[in-house]
């Protein structure tokens, strides 16, 4: 995943985003402090942290939707301040509610987007047949919207902000309120989205198992950015990768590991853990210093730890409200 | 999750550069008014449920009042006085609630949509003001095809003088709506607030009873201030003046006076029309503004 967007760093290509010391003040409150930011073109890029911390403010101002107080920010080579229409005309916006028309078809909803976004006429039977195609929803161009699902609505925003064919595509929170099955099936969607267009993706999320599937992530606290990169490197940063291994002999191990590797490994119930950056490439010289292992799983740090060290708090709490079941699943399954 | 679903490459559409401008901007404003269409015919029983009312006022109200002022009328058929003001109050409601609309669209999210679009604000609520300017128009064919039944003659020049007046009364009124639905954000405030408003402009417009030497003085007074009175007056003139020149009907009737001088028909639809403009304007401006 990260190849793409470091090969696309080297490229001379303006930035997808591009963002300089912006600032957001309401009254006395400050709720984005600054901050820069570059998106390269055709990154998936991920924008977490946790309620109230100018997440929302600064993709409204990315969007033209709220009037930055300083700084300057470009949106597909186009200023958000200066040329707001033109920026309007170059992205897609999927919200975190439903913006549809539940009394129009998928068609006729699709139809209103390209003439509001002034799409050629020619081009716009083509092109909704394409992006309904993409999102699989072909076969419910007729029906209308009132009639989808949550996932399905969902879905058809996303056909609807590719429309009019975006240089950058902002998601926020596209999966909030939909079950884990649904998730998955849209998730399966944008990977398609990135293998058939030219599109930088822009995207806030509360879920882990998302951000990890984001070319480079940034997190934002307090209305500053405090951590970007890519989810490796963020996860690398917090922590060394974990090893627990069960021996015969977990004293004797310890001794030998500890002689012939230099390495402390700490008893852990039944068994040894060792912290090394390379938890991988830690495991054959286990078997090169002749310990009789038994089993040995490695534990990485997660996103979530990244988060927890960056926002102060776990990125799930705050979705806890909304789709409790989920996150209890996320909970039971990182273990 | 493995997909191996295997499309063709997308063809990159590339939105025209020629796009923007006023052109733009019409066409914007030509689906805006689209879309109230397309939804108007999908709901056909909303537009004959609200044909009740002027039905009521005009064969119920209308019976018992000619019943009860026969004597005092000279022959003259109430009915047929009665006719244009029925007409106009009936599309006040449609016209008002169909601006309305653009409530739900905001709780539905849906105004949004619009509003992020790379579109003047002002397109979109032009383009709803014609739309329901163009659904009250409709709706109103259905009243001034009873014409007939309450002795108002179908001549054609009549009928489309009637249509013109009523789709300027519409915009105007759906203008009114826009300017309510900018400030106040819930269906269940504003329906309230509608009745409230529009049943005094109805019974102080002198839609459902002659105006001047006939009415109490007070009454005239107020009536020259309300826009609906202009709408009625331009409408129940034309009605007059194609009944027959010894048609009692014609002595119920009295327009309007501007310091005495009789304020001629067109004016009245002048009028009527330039308290639409200011109020799409108002609207504009708060539309603008507030989202």
């Amino acid at each position: 995943m990260t190849k793409t967007a470091v090969a696309a760093c080297t490229t001379t290509e303006a930035a997808a985003v591009k963002v300089r010391g912006l600032v957001k003040r309401y009254g006395p409150i400050e709720a984005v402090r600054g901050i820069d930011l570059d998106v390269t073109p055709g990154e998936v890029f991920g924008f977490l942290g946790p309620n109230g911390a100018g997440k929302s403010t600064t993709i409204k101002m990315l969007c033209t939707l709220v009037t930055p107080t300083a700084g300057s920010a470009q949106v597909a080579g186009l200023n958000v301040i200066t040329q707001r229409t033109a920026v309007r005309r170059h992205i897609g916006l999927v919200f975190q509610e439903t913006t549809l028309d539940e009394y129009l078809t998928a068609e006729q909803n699709l139809k209103f987007h390209a003439a509001i976004y002034g799409m050629s006429r020619r081009a716009i039977r083509p092109r909704i047949e394409a992006v309904l195609d993409l999102v699989g929803l072909s076969d419910r161009k007729d029906s209308p919207v009132r009639t989808f699902s949550g996932g399905m609505k969902r879905r058809l925003e996303i056909a609807r902000g590719l429309l009019h064919s975006p240089r950058v595509l902002f998601l926020d929170e596209p999966t909030i309120g939909l079950d884990p099955d649904s998730r998955q099936v849209l998730w399966r969607y944008v990977d398609e989205l990135r293998r058939q267009e030219d599109i930088t993706v822009f995207l806030t999320t509360h879920y882990m198992d998302e951000a990890e599937r984001c070319d480079r992530i940034a997190i934002i606290n307090h209305g500053t950015i405090v951590a970007l990169g890519t989810p490796a490197e963020l996860k690398a940063q917090v922590g060394d990768d974990r090893v627990r291994i069960v021996t015969g002999d977990n004293p004797g191990s310890a001794k030998r590991i500890a002689d012939k590797l230099g390495i402390e490994a700490a008893p852990d119930g039944d068994a040894l853990l060792v912290t090394v950056p390379d938890g991988e490439g830690f495991v054959p010289k286990l078997f090169d210093v002749g310990i009789s292992v038994q089993s040995v799983s490695i534990s990485r740090p997660t996103l979530d730890d990244v988060f927890m060290a960056h926002a102060g708090r776990r990125i799930g709490d705050e979705e806890a409200a909304a789709a409790p079941r989920s996150q209890w699943m996320r909970a039971m399954s990182r273990r | 999750m493995t997909t191996t679903v295997s499309r063709p490459e997308l063809e990159v559409a590339p939105v025209t550069a020629t796009s923007g401008g006023w052109l733009h901007e019409l066409r914007a404003i030509g689906i805006v008014w689209q879309r109230d269409m397309v939804r108007m015919k999908a709901d056909p029983a909303r537009m004959v449920s609200t044909l009740l009312q002027p039905l009521l006022f005009l064969f119920v109200l209308g019976a018992g009042l000619s019943a009860a002022v026969r004597g005092g009328t000279g022959g003259a058929d109430f009915k047929t006085f009665l006719f244009p003001g029925v007409l106009i109050t009936g599309i006040l409601f449609t016209a008002v609630f169909s601006a309305i609309s653009i409530v739900w669209d905001r709780e539905f999210g849906f105004l949004r949509e619009m509003l992020v679009a790379p579109i003047s604000s002002s397109s979109i609520v032009i383009g709803k003001c014609l739309g329901g300017a163009t659904i009250a128009t409709v709706q109103s064919i259905l009243i001034i095809a009873l014409a007939g039944t309450v002795h108002v003659p179908y001549h054609a020049g009549l009928m489309f003088g009637l249509l013109g007046i009523v789709f300027v009364t519409s915009f105007t009124m759906t203008a009114f709506g826009l300017v309510l639905a900018a400030r106040v954000k819930s269906v269940q405030t504003l329906m309230p607030m509608v009745n409230m408003l529009l049943m005094p402009l109805t019974f102080m417009s002198g839609s459902l009873y002659p105006l001047g030497a006939k009415a109490p003085q007070w009454l005239d007074i107020v009536a020259r201030y309300n826009p609906i009175s202009y709408a009625v007056t331009s409408a129940r003139t034309i009605v007059i003046h194609n009944l027959p020149a010894d048609n009692p009907t014609r002595t119920l009737f009295t327009g309007l006076t501007w310091l005495g001088w009789p304020v001629p028909a067109w004016l009245d639809v002048i009028v009527v029309a330039g308290v639409g403009v200011a109020l799409l304007s108002v609207a504009c401006l708060l539309f603008a503004r507030t989202e």
